[in-house]
């Protein structure tokens, strides 16, 4: 545990709390413009978190602890996750936890719990979306591992920070076969696990077709505030694996303040260049039938799949 | 060096990707579009061949495998897809679900891994490393060919392991000779063409493709 690590640690956790709404408020802004509309400004998404949280907690009658409990275990789950990777620094303030087992595992106890909770309210929507989220899941966590892999098998090491510092230290790895089909693969995952188009439509709560919002769709007041944040906290933590893991410019490598602030401000603008790009580009994207999104996740797959076979066979130079 | 090693191997990745992406779309426009892409990969590799071993008739093939397989043959298989109501349609029901081909198409590229493991270790070099990429692309259009129903998807599935064999030709050998490549080049171009004419007639005759449709013989 160094200094380096401890700095980047209590950054990252600030930078990713405050900064999420932030973002989700950027991205409906873009889409709002690209659509015509004058948009709700960006600090709308912490306007509403406020006014959540002053009500007063509502729980459905014959909800269990799981239902309460269930929103605390998904921030937690990616507040630890946001700590311990190295979005500012490239050293963790946990090294361990920093692994790419730990992090790929934190994020899917945060789903799995969520899902859990919806099938506690006993509703028909509850459970339809704890299916399809499942569904989403089982072929999202073997593409995540996949894809990351493929950059670990160079590094030697499935620590995110060592991966980050060899890609630091070697930027040109990146564009190999391996390196573009593990982007490619990563983007589309990151694309199905935060529910956003084509996957899922974060802006509607149509029966049919709604997957995250059907299992969020029993909590109230600072419950909702609870899993709102968290949801876009995910988003924000999803974004920073991506551009850290495949664009690590301007890291910091050293604890000095200014390194840090240099990282802080690259890791900000990295990010909400991505999801700029990201709610750019759902404004021309219609929704996929839930009965292709298996096709589309098996393709990332198989993207994954190929891209650790590029980096084992052709990594020979 | 690594410039060469690492053009190389973007032109295998982007070889080994559209062919990926050829079992993965299903609109037989989009297969054709992707088909010309993976002709200038194909292409690609064989340029940066010749640039390396400074082989002026790889370079001459090299020019040759572009005009073929990036111009002539997408549309020859454009033509041969029609300008009827089904233009640029859907492979409608392929034999193996989307999802299983792909998983199908994984496990036949780490096959191609296995297969080629006594030849890449017989003359360790970047090109020798690229060979699984080649066998697993043969392989995969070799796949697309036995599972799909429309004679065009299968001619796709034809061309796709055409262009893998070509493609392990090139990094396995450092000279196949101008005369054999144009031999086969000719070969193909040949068979597309009678392919297409077959295809067209087809069309004509019963209004559809699918050759499921022509297995029982009638009066």
């Amino acid at each position: 545990m160094s200094r380096l690590g401890i700095a980047g640690g209590v950054i990252q956790v600030l930078v990713v709390t405050g900064g999420a709404p932030v973002l989700t408020g950027v991205m409906r802004q873009v889409r709002a413009r690209l659509e015509g509309r004058a948009g709700p400004g960006l600090r709308q998404p912490w306007s509403d978190l406020r006014k959540l949280l002053r009500k007063e907690p509502v729980t459905p009658a014959g909800t269990g602890e799981l239902f309460r409990v269930a929103p605390l275990v998904l921030l937690a789950t990616t507040v630890v996750v946001a700590g311990v990777s190295p979005f500012v620094t490239t050293a963790s303030a946990i090294g361990p936890a920093a692994d790419l087992f730990a992090v790929v595992a934190l994020l899917a106890m945060g789903t799995a719990t969520l899902a859990l909770a919806a099938i506690d309210t006993g509703t028909a929507f509850g459970g339809m979306g704890a299916s399809r989220e499942m569904t989403i899941m089982a072929l999202v966590e073997p593409t995540l591992l996949m894809s990351v892999f493929a950059l670990s098998v160079r590094a030697g090491s499935t620590n995110l920070s060592a991966i980050v510092t060899a890609v630091v230290r070697d930027p040109a790895r990146v564009a190999s076969p391996a390196g573009l089909l593990a982007a490619v693969a990563l983007i589309l995952v990151t694309i199905a696990e935060t529910g956003r188009l084509p996957v899922d439509n974060p802006a509607t709560h149509l029966e049919l077709t709604m997957v995250h919002e059907a299992m969020i769709l029993e909590y109230a007041g600072p419950d909702l505030a609870v899993v709102e944040l968290a949801s876009s906290m995910r988003l924000t933590v999803f974004l920073g694996l991506l551009v850290t893991l495949f664009v690590p410019w301007g890291i910091a490598v050293t604890a000095a303040p200014l390194a840090l602030a240099a990282g802080t401000a690259a890791f900000a603008a990295k990010v909400t260049i991505c999801g700029a790009a990201l709610a750019a580009g759902e404004v021309f994207m219609a929704k996929l039938r839930l009965f292709r999104v298996p096709e589309l996740l098996g393709g990332s797959f198989l993207l994954a799949l190929l891209a650790v076979a590029a980096s084992v066979f052709l990594g020979a130079a | 060096m690594t410039g060469y090693v690492q053009s190389l191997d973007l032109a295998c990745g982007a070889l080994l990707v559209t062919a990926v992406v050829i079992v993965w779309r299903r609109r037989l426009s989009a297969i054709i579009r992707t088909f010309a892409l993976q002709g200038t990969a194909l292409a690609a590799i064989a340029a940066i061949l010749a640039a390396h071993g400074h082989d002026p008739r790889l370079g001459a093939v090299a020019a040759g495998v572009l005009v073929l397989r990036a111009v002539a043959l997408p549309w020859l298989l454009r033509r041969a897809l029609g300008s009827g109501p089904d233009a640029g349609g859907r492979e409608t029901r392929p034999l193996i679900n989307v999802t299983a081909s792909l998983l199908a198409v994984a496990a036949l590229t780490m096959l191609a891994y296995a297969v080629s493991r006594p030849l890449t270790a017989l003359d360790p070099s970047p090109a020798a490393d690229a060979i699984p990429v080649g066998i697993a692309v043969t392989l995969s259009g070799f796949f697309v060919l036995v599972t799909r129903r429309r004679a065009v998807s299968q001619l796709a599935g034809f061309l796709l392991m055409d262009n893998g064999i070509t493609a392990t030709g090139f990094l396995t050998t450092a000279d196949t000779g101008l005369l054999v490549e144009l031999g086969v080049s000719l070969d193909v171009l040949l068979a597309v063409v009678v392919l297409r004419v077959l295809a067209g007639r087809m069309r004509d005759v019963f209004g559809d493709t699918d050759l499921d449709d022509l297995r029982e013989l009638r009066d």
